[in-house]
């Protein structure tokens, strides 16, 4: 069965389908990891975006249960250059194509992803249609024509829970006994702007007990759980459009110690008064070094936004800078003393990606002792 | 951090020659290394034995020694240069338990030299078996169950905690020397000895087996700062078992998923910091365990590696060039990525293709050898293919690899073999085991089965059955030329279109038209470290199957020069240390340089050598692409070796530009009928010949010329099957083998030469000049491969009226053949009488040697005349004849294939070369001994056991050694001969003769030199454990008189006066 691509400034891409029937739009994107798909997949902040692997051979150790970063898939399309019917793996599970099928996600294979990539690269990130049930460019075209994006719009209500739930479990060993939880000395109230489990397991690791809330709760909410810190989690899309979330962040500011990733990042800042904007095409991968401007150390760092805080715009705010995008010199993290409060625009729980960063949990845990973080 | 500023003056110290489990990756890291250093503006002092490297051109370091890598040698050059530094994690294992012995032996804090990258704790802590396991247990990972013994007591301990099978590692050996796997009890007695005697510590790591595990390797890179990043992961295809080194890897790895990735790499991680390598790269080996995933650690090199240089070659991060800079101080974020200019080295690659190394390996050279991959390494050079999945880039290595494969196909497998002889030819590690992988997929064995057998993950075997289906769409049509759809796919699963042409059955340019008539064409893509993330300055290709190409060739003036493709005997570093000097010397004068080549190891794939690289197979096809895209002005064939040189001709007929010698001028020098006219035009002796196709053609010449005769295929190097016989019955023997090497081509028969003299003569032309770049003078009779004697410049026992006729014959010749660019010519003389053996019109494996003998780079500049200058610009029209002297010896790899004889013939078996310099010949030859690791002693028991028409000189030469205070042990013939002449010696029994024997004397390490030479079948038979146990135990042999007599020469003269060191860069003044 063949497969579509149509991007909005008209380049064609026609492949073999595999995974769902059916036809989605997004933001077409690239991540640069070589491993790590099925934890790609299952990241909210993919929500509507068409996700481009630029390593060639993917599905190559399958998928399993353990690898999930969220309840279900969220990318709108998945583009590969080789779909590995045949997984490898002591753990595998099913395959790529039967877990896209599975979750309705349609694939496309067998197209120079390179080009893709390229073509994105220099043209940014734009707007896509991926269809297997539809090859003709045309009428690609007017289905996409009605797309509107990611800019301005509000796409964490999507994604986000209905009510609050409890997250008990710990960082999952696969090659042994899971690690044991410590006790839980911290009360976390957590936003579910599209949050990664991953971050939860950390959390609980350090000692967290931890309650996930929706990206609607309010400030009032949060502070009659009584939390001894506030986590802003990670989500899809353009932070200028939730701006209830960063109006609930300014509420909290000062009154309980807050840390924040990637999205979560981006509301703080923009809490603090900040700007954000969008990136050509974005940072998505595993491999991107960032400086830790306290200990000039580097980290390398799992990462994945398009929208990033506007470093110039915090100037006379009371915030620090802490982390450096060495690639392009874009910010990665801040700190706001003053209120007890920091995040970084990267992905410390990593899941896919490095283990560099992990610190940051335990400079949570230390913060909320009333340490400095 | 910038860089430090305590830091003036760096020794480094070289691999030395080319042996298998150290090539030339070690070139290219110290390359890297000294270019970098220099640029940096520190002071940079070289020690390294081999000639044949790019690292020891004089404009590469300061002060270059070419002198034998000992602890002894490097301290008088530390002496001399009093270095501050010294870094040792470039120059391979040699480099690094050079700078060990010389910082415990007290040479460093004598002089005040530091280690840079590494320190004394941190090598030890990663060489030393035990301290290296504790340190792995301490920060909590896994190590398979092992002991470390000094002695087969201990031993016997171990063994009962690590149970059968067990592996045997001696410590602080290359490449897995002494590596062996007991089953029982009789071959672990046997291995544990043997490794005993090998390890330089006399210390053997003995292991629980975890064959059949899978295999990974991290390549890890650190700074002083304490950053860490993972350069590059592989896989490798075969499991544990089988050392890296022999094993078909892949990057990056496949089969590990992102949790199992990050563990292992954190592991990585604490190793690194654990072992406490300061900065610098390392790579770290792991085993997996396929049914659980169980991480062991198995073992770290906390220096730069064959593996590294892979890594640094599949990804475009140069491992060797950061690990200097950070050596010297810097921290990798301040480090800029050459490939994107833009961002910085500190990161970690990544890839949006797929590599796929393969080893070449050489076991028709070593019949005796069982063809058997283990745990310690045989391959002597491999191939690396990238494509944009593993299909394409494996089918790309396995046509990279020539060995006239270009298929997983059946052509070399017997199709009916029985079933079980099939699952047999499944489990044992045999290097060609894929292709039976194939017949077992062809015959629809499932791959559970096929995995069960092989312990190879069924990634890679479900991707061979891929490979193997379209195979048979394609065969279902045999004779046709398949249809657009299937064509198109087969390209992209990376089928040759010589392959495709063979089952369409029509040529393969008439398939290659057709294919591009239907627009399906390669296209090129870069390999940039970052997966298109970021846009790449630097032009490094590699070609596939897709839509988009990036090669954007330029329009300036612009040639392509071919490499040499995978190392193996006969065609190694030479011919790359040629390929990067014509580089460089068109990128002097103007001149886009394009290199081509598909050998990971080499400093010619280094992005940095040339202005375009295209790391690509050396076949027709791949290289008629580039020539497509590129449309250079011409195409460099002579400098590769023998690789180029056969598609020469039909490049020619695609309408290719050949520059230098023309392929009509080559094919005169190779085609024996025509070469004959010409000789005998010019009024110049050749051995009388004859050609034959069959073998009684070969038996009519045999009569005709009588014996002994000398038996060859054409168009090979390195000596491939060649023979000297000296009757009917050997004559039999050889015949079949060479008229197989020989493939189309007819074998070539010669009257052999006794006991003459044999010269290699290197020289330069241009339209107007024939200049001899230099006369060698072999030391071994001629009969011995060119590539296996010793040989010195200048010739030492040559009256002048002969060089001056060699001269004028050479002259003659370069003019006759026209040729343009370099020309080798082999002579042999006997009884005052100049014979003609071979004329190359290409570079020689010599050229190296004797442009560092004279000063001269003459491959540059044949490089230069061949893009059209003259060697009257080029001012290098006299022949310079040096007054030191200059003596190349070879370096065999006897250690490494058990039960192989060495005696020297005429086929060639040396791996690499080292290089003694003085100012007389008796120093200079006594330095190639000690760098070639024969070692010379100055005193104790000498044995002589010779041919009876040796015995006359082998008194000479026993007199000699007796006036120096040496014994004399003899075997009974050469004994008598002896007593005859007053030479008083002991008389030794034979193998055959009863015991106590000579072996055993040897073994108890009662001989320290043994002169052993033989002619005939029985004697060579019966002297066979004489020499190879002389290799076994590393005691110095010689198996010519004639090298003997230089033996001699050579104790004498070092024992007479003290030998000092001396930078090349003073010899030329």
């Amino acid at each position: 069965m063949k497969a579509a691509l149509l991007l909005e400034d008209g380049t064609f891409f026609e492949g073999q389908a595999f995974g769902a029937a059916g036809q989605r739009c997004g933001e077409v994107v690239f991540n640069t990891s070589m491993s790590g798909y099925q934890e790609i997949l299952t990241d909210p902040s993919y929500h509507e975006q068409i996700v481009t692997m630029t390593y060639p051979l993917i599905g190559n150790y399958g998928t399993n249960p353990e690898d999930g970063e969220s309840r279900k898939l969220f990318v709108a399309g998945f583009v590969v250059k080789e779909n590995c019917p045949y997984p490898s793996n002591w753990r595998s599970g099913i395959t790529l194509d039967e877990y896209l099928r599975k979750s309705g996600v349609v694939g496309i294979a067998g197209i120079d992803t390179r080009k893709l990539v390229r073509h994105i690269r220099t043209q940014g990130a734009m707007r896509g249609i991926l269809s297997s049930t539809e090859t003709d460019a045309r009428k690609l075209a007017q289905q996409l024509q009605e797309y509107p994006g990611l800019v301005g719009r509000d796409i964490v209500k999507d994604v986000t829970v209905d009510k609050p739930y409890p997250w008990k479990e710990g960082v999952v060993n696969v090659l042994g006994p899971d690690e044991a939880t410590p006790p839980a000395r911290y009360n976390i109230v957590a936003f579910d702007f599209g949050i990664k489990q991953n971050i939860l397991r950390l959390l609980v690791s350090h000692g967290c007990e931890v309650t996930v809330v929706p990206a609607q709760t309010t400030a009032k909410e949060v502070l009659a759980r009584k939390p001894d810190g506030v986590f802003l989690s990670n989500g899809p899309g353009d932070p200028a459009a939730v701006t209830y979330a960063v109006e609930t962040v300014q509420a909290l500011l000062g009154k309980v110690p807050i840390f924040g990733i990637c999205l979560g990042h981006q509301i703080l800042g923009l809490a603090l008064g900040g700007r954000t904007y969008k990136l050509k095409f974005g940072h998505r991968g595993a491999n991107h070094p960032v400086k830790n401007l306290d200990t000039g150390k580097i980290e390398i760092t799992s990462q994945n936004h398009g929208f990033c805080v506007d470093l110039d715009s915090l100037a006379g705010k009371d915030v620090d800078l802490t982390h450096m995008n060495l690639n392009d010199n874009t910010l990665e993290g801040l700190r706001c003393e003053k209120w007890k409060a920091f995040s970084v625009q990267y992905h410390p729980e990593a899941s896919p990606g490095p283990h560099d960063s992990r610190y940051l949990f335990q400079d949570f845990v230390r913060l909320m002792d009333g340490k400095a973080a | 951090m910038p860089k430090r500023k305590d830091i003036h003056k760096i020794l480094i110290i070289g691999s030395g020659p080319i042996v298998i489990g150290q090539a030339c990756e070690f070139d290219y890291s110290g390359t890297q290394a000294c270019k970098v250093l220099r640029k940096e503006g520190f002071k940079v002092v070289l020690v390294n034995s081999n000639p044949a490297t790019i690292m020891t051109d004089p404009e590469l370091a300061d002060r270059t020694y070419i002198e034998p890598i000992t602890p002894e040698v490097v301290e008088k050059v530390i002496r001399r240069e009093k270095p501050d530094s010294l870094l040792p994690t470039l120059g391979g294992q040699t480099g690094l338990n050079t700078a060990v012995a010389l910082a415990e032996g007290g040479v460093l804090k004598k002089y005040g030299v530091r280690l840079l990258g590494a320190n004394l704790k941190a090598i030890r802590k990663a060489e030393e078996r035990d301290l290296f396991k504790k340190t792995i247990l301490d920060i909590g990972l896994g190590v398979p169950k092992s002991g470390c013994a000094h002695s087969w007591e201990e031993a016997q301990e171990i063994v009962k905690l690590t149970g059968f099978p067990a592996i045997i590692r001696p410590s602080y050996t290359l490449g897995g020397t002494g590596g062996n796997v007991a089953y029982n009890a009789e071959e672990y007695d046997k291995y544990v000895h043997w490794g005993l005697s090998l390890s330089p510590k006399s210390e053997v790591l003995i292991e629980e087996s975890v064959i059949g595990w899978k295999e990974y390797e991290l390549e890890v890179m650190r700074d002083r700062k304490d950053n860490v990043v993972i350069v590059c992961s592989i896989e490798n295809l075969d499991p544990m078992g089988i050392h890296t080194g022999d094993s078909v890897t892949v990057a990056p790895a496949q089969t590990l998923t992102d949790k199992e990735y990050q563990i292992m790499r954190d592991a990585a991680l604490k190793i690194i910091r654990a072992i406490g390598v300061e900065t610098g790269g390392s790579n770290i080996q792991f085993a997996v365990h396929p049914g659980t995933g169980k991480l062991y650690v198995i073992e770290m090199n906390p220096r730069v590696s064959r593996s590294s240089a892979l890594a640094s070659k599949a990804t475009g991060f140069p491992i060797a060039k950061i690990a200097s800079l950070l050596a010297v101080g810097y921290t990798l974020d301040e480090i800029p990525n050459d490939i994107t200019k833009k961002t910085p080295a500190c990161f970690e690659p990544t890839i949006d293709y797929c590599v796929v190394k393969w080893p070449r390996f050489t076991f028709e050279k070593f019949p005796q050898t069982p063809a058997e991959l283990t745990i310690q390494m045989k391959s002597v050079g491999e191939a690396m293919a990238i494509g944009r999945t593993f299909k394409e880039a494996m089918q790309k290595a396995i046509r990279s690899l020539e060995i006239d494969r270009y298929a997983l196909d059946d052509r070399r497998v017997d199709r009916t073999l029985d079933p079980e002889k099939l699952k047999d030819k499944l489990r044992k590690n045999s290097w060609d085991r894929l292709w039976y992988v194939a017949e077992a997929l062809r015959r629809n064995m499932p791959v559970p089965e096929i995995f069960a057998l092989t312990k190879i993950d069924p990634w890679f075997l479900d991707n061979i059955k891929d490979i193997i289906e379209l195979e048979a769409k394609l065969v279902a049509q045999k004779g046709k030329v398949p249809e657009k759809a299937l064509l198109e796919q087969a390209k992209q699963y990376g089928f040759s279109d010589q392959y495709l042409a063979s089952v369409a059955g029509v040529p393969e340019l008439q398939l290659r038209r057709h294919r591009q008539s239907l627009g399906i064409d390669c296209v090129y893509k870069m390999v940039d470290t970052c997966g298109a993330e970021f846009e790449a300055a630097t032009p490094y290709l590699y070609s596939t199957y897709e839509s988009e190409c990036e090669a954007n060739p330029t329009n300036r003036r612009k040639i392509i020069i071919l490499g040499g493709g995978p190392n193996r005997i006969g065609q190694g570093i030479e011919f790359d240390y040629c390929c990067v000097h014509a580089a460089m010397a068109l990128r002097e004068i103007g001149v886009e340089s394009i290199m081509v080549n598909c050998n990971p190891e080499t400093v010619s794939t280094d992005y940095d050598t040339s202005d375009r690289l295209y790391f690509e197979p050396l076949t027709f096809e791949d290289v008629m692409s580039i020539v497509e895209k590129e449309k250079p002005d011409g195409v460099i064939v002579q400098f590769g070796g023998q690789t180029p040189l056969k598609l020469a001709v039909s490049l020619e007929q695609a309408g290719v530009k050949i520059i230098g010698t023309s392929p009509d001028s080559i094919d005169l020098a190779e085609d024996r009928k025509r070469f004959n006219e010409l000789v005998e035009r010019l009024h110049l002796l050749q051995p009388e010949s004859g050609t034959a196709t069959s073998y009684e053609q070969t038996l009519e010449i045999a009569h005709r010329l009588g014996f002994p005769l000398l038996i060859r295929p054409s168009f090979v190097l390195g000596g491939r099957a060649m023979r000297v016989v000296h009757d009917e019955d050997s004559l039999k023997a050889c015949v079949a083998e060479a008229i197989d090497v020989s493939g189309a081509h007819p074998i070539l028969i010669d009257k052999f030469l006794s006991d003459a003299t044999e010269l290699d003569v290197d020289a330069l032309c241009d339209d107007q000049h024939v200049v001899i770049g230099g006369i060698m003078e072999h030391i071994e009779e001629a009969g011995v491969h060119s590539g296996d004697s010793a040989c010195s410049i200048p010739p030492v026992n040559l009256t002048k009226e002969l060089i001056a006729e060699v001269q004028r014959q050479t002259k003659l010749l370069g003019k006759e053949l026209r040729v343009k660019g370099l020309m080798n010519i082999q002579y042999a003389i006997k009884e005052g009488r100049i014979y003609i053996l071979e004329v190359n019109p290409r570079a020689s494996r010599t050229v190296p040697f004797v442009s560092k003998a004279i000063g001269v780079p003459l491959a540059k500049l044949a490089a230069k005349v061949m893009a059209g200058m003259t060697l009257e610009e080029l001012g290098f029209t006299k022949e310079v004849v040096p007054e030191h002297y200059a003596v190349k010896e070879s370096v065999f790899p006897f250690l490494k294939f058990p039960g192989t004889d060495v005696l020297l013939g005429p086929e060639m078996l040396s791996t690499g070369e080292v290089m003694g310099l003085s100012d007389d010949f008796g120093t200079a030859y006594a330095k190639s001994q000690i760098a070639s690791g024969n070692g010379l002693p100055t005193g104790g028991n000498v044995l002589f056991s010779v041919k009876d028409a040796d015995k006359a000189k082998a008194v000479g030469l026993a007199k000699r050694l007796r006036a120096m205070g040496f014994k004399i042990i003899a075997t009974k013939g050469t004994c008598i001969e002896f007593i005859k002449n007053n030479v008083p010696a002991e008389f030794a029994l034979k193998m055959s003769e009863g015991r106590p024997n000579i072996v055993d004397a040897i073994i108890n390490r009662q001989i320290d030199l043994i002169v052993n030479t033989v002619v005939g079948k029985q004697s060579i038979v019966d002297s066979f454990s004489i020499r190879r146990t002389a290799v076994d135990r590393q005691i110095p042999y010689v198996t010519t008189m004639r090298g003997a007599a230089a033996v001699v020469k050579a104790i004498e003269t070092v024992r007479a006066k003290k030998v000092n060191v001396k930078p090349i860069q003073l010899y030329y003044r």
